[in-house]
């Protein structure tokens, strides 16, 4: 059964292309995939991205969890409201999803943010606008809930299943509460005025210190008629700008809002090409259960703080220990043709293959990730439909901030 | 959906073929078929002089999306191609059946041309495909 987000009518009336993606009926564009991945470099896009999986997470021993559960390291996450990437890696190493933690509650500051959100453990009281008001009150003098601290995660939508029971085997011995939030529907808006055109939407008394909000960092604020927003100044384009989570029955306001206010809807496709140029990892293509971080690029996010025994650093240290056998590396194709995901790459210490690969719009030739074996740099060629064409390593990301990066 | 001109005729992999003067046909692919690659972004002509083979892979669309092969619809030689299309393939999204035209075969047998569709038919296909 394919799953709708609650803007697929929206999508549907604009004249999206729609298409399957991980079983959910998501826009691939809305016409010309090329016209809004340069919308997003030059001015403002937006992507629905409903159908990602939050996740909250409550309890005492959340934070142990955490330190437990994830490969990046939590304390990290000193202030609430700040966020951080990670993988989650099952016992061999392998990359079970990537994900974005938030650090939400330590006390009752944030407690605005929990009611408002629709941030509490109990996902059901949400259904009803009338418990909402209630537990508003409740929180409003200080109940249990927002004393704790609670986390909230973000992972892919493709991996729902698995991640979820994952997550939820290894939360049971510390006690924590897993509460999926299907109830939220979340927007990213991107590009150099993404956040001009986000901050004019919201309650002027909100305004200020959204627009300080640092990067990789959220806070609550109200948006148009004052419905409850969770605005958090991450991305996966390479670009400024918010990821907006909120309560679905405003999510079709807020979609028009922004569209009312310049703001391009864009589609996966222009995502994925924005993605790759920004040096981000898709999972499922760049990497997966079989890759360990060290041979996905990844090893930024991965921390091996003294003491911290997290689920498959034993078999990272042994890897490292051993030498990793293959890397991922960028790679862009000078010569005329487009990489594509699959593709033969040849060197003279052995083969490798593209990862991703896409017709860069920004650069206007091919690029790609390929995973090649360790130290393969030079020399590399592809093989497309039989013709062998070189390669030229480099280091990602290939564009940032609307520019291509130095080199590429 | 544009509309179809009535001299084309079609392949059901979505090539079109128009016969013009001296024997020649010159091909290119549908809209309907720029459509559902999206964006093109490279375009793999053939050379002139190529001999082709009706029903041969003759050409690759390359699109932000997937990489099409393109059919000969006729077996001949290859005597001219759409050298506009190296810089700007998205020529073939903005005009299918006119300046996004990709080669021209002088035919050795026009009959070949007697087994593809009509506009009709190839309208009735494609919508069927929709369905």
């Amino acid at each position: 059964m394919t799953k709708h987000t609650i803007l697929n009518a929206t999508h549907r009336a604009a004249g999206a292309k729609m298409v399957d993606f991980g079983g959910w009926d998501m826009p691939l564009h809305y016409g010309s995939q090329i016209e809004e991945h340069h919308a997003v470099r030059r001015d403002a896009g937006m992507f629905d991205v409903s159908h990602m999986t939050v996740v909250d997470l409550h309890g005492a021993r959340c934070r142990d969890f955490l330190r437990h559960l994830l490969a990046n390291s939590v304390d990290r996450l000193k202030k609430p409201g700040k966020a951080l990437y990670s993988c989650m890696l099952n016992e061999r190493g392998g990359v079970i999803d990537d994900l974005i933690v938030y650090f939400l509650a330590e006390g009752a500051s944030q407690g605005r943010l929990a009611r408002e959100a629709g941030a509490s453990a109990t996902a059901e009281a949400e259904a009803s606008p009338d418990m909402r008001r209630t537990r508003r009150a409740e929180s409003a003098q200080g109940s249990v809930d927002s004393e704790r601290e609670w986390f909230r995660v973000v992972v892919n939508a493709a991996t729902r299943d698995k991640d979820l029971a994952w997550i939820e085997r290894q939360a049971a011995p510390f006690g924590v509460t897993v509460s999926e939030r299907a109830d939220l529907a979340m927007i990213a808006v991107q590009g150099p005025h993404a956040r001009a055109r986000v901050l004019g939407l919201l309650d002027p008394a909100d305004r200020e210190r959204v627009e300080k909000l640092g990067k990789f960092a959220a806070t609550e604020a109200r948006g148009p008629g004052g419905m409850p927003l969770f605005v958090a100044r991450t991305g996966y384009t390479g670009e400024d700008g918010f990821e907006i989570i909120v309560p679905e029955a405003h999510a079709v306001t807020l979609w028009n809002a922004l569209a009312a206010a310049g703001v391009r809807p864009a589609g996966l496709g222009a995502r994925d090409t924005l993605r790759l140029e920004a040096g981000m990892n898709l999972y499922g293509q760049d990497m997966d259960e079989n890759v360990t971080p060290w041979e996905a690029g990844l090893a930024w996010t991965v921390s091996l703080d003294e003491g911290r025994d997290f689920v498959g650093r034993a078999a990272l240290e042994r890897q490292k220990a051993a030498g990793v056998p293959r890397e991922l590396i960028g790679v862009v194709l000078d010569d005329k043709g487009v990489l594509r995901h699959g593709q033969r790459v040849i060197s003279d210490r052995g083969d490798g293959e593209i990862l991703s690969g896409i017709f860069s719009p920004t650069l206007g030739k091919a690029i790609g990730f390929a995973r090649v074996p360790a130290g393969a740099h030079a020399g590399l060629r592809v093989d497309i439909r039989g013709r062998e064409l070189p390669l030229r390593a480099v280091k990602p990301p290939f564009v940032r901030d609307g520019k291509p990066c130095e080199g590429i | 959906m544009s509309e179809i001109p009535g001299d084309l005729k079609f392949q059901k992999s979505h090539e079109w073929a128009r016969i013009e003067d001296g024997g020649q046909v010159r091909v290119g692919i549908s809209d309907h078929a720029q459509e559902l690659l999206g964006d093109l972004v490279y375009v793999e002509l053939p050379k002139v002089g190529d001999k082709v083979e009706a029903g041969a892979t003759c050409a690759v669309v390359e699109s932000v999306k997937a990489a099409s092969d393109v059919y000969s619809p006729v077996s001949g030689e290859v005597v001219a191609v759409n050298e506009t299309l190296n810089d700007k393939p998205e020529t073939i999204n903005e005009d299918a059946y006119g300046d996004g035209w990709i080669f021209v075969v002088k035919a050795d047998n026009l009959d070949e041309m007697d087994s593809l569709l009509d506009p009709d038919d190839y309208a009735e296909l494609i919508e069927d495909s929709e369905d």
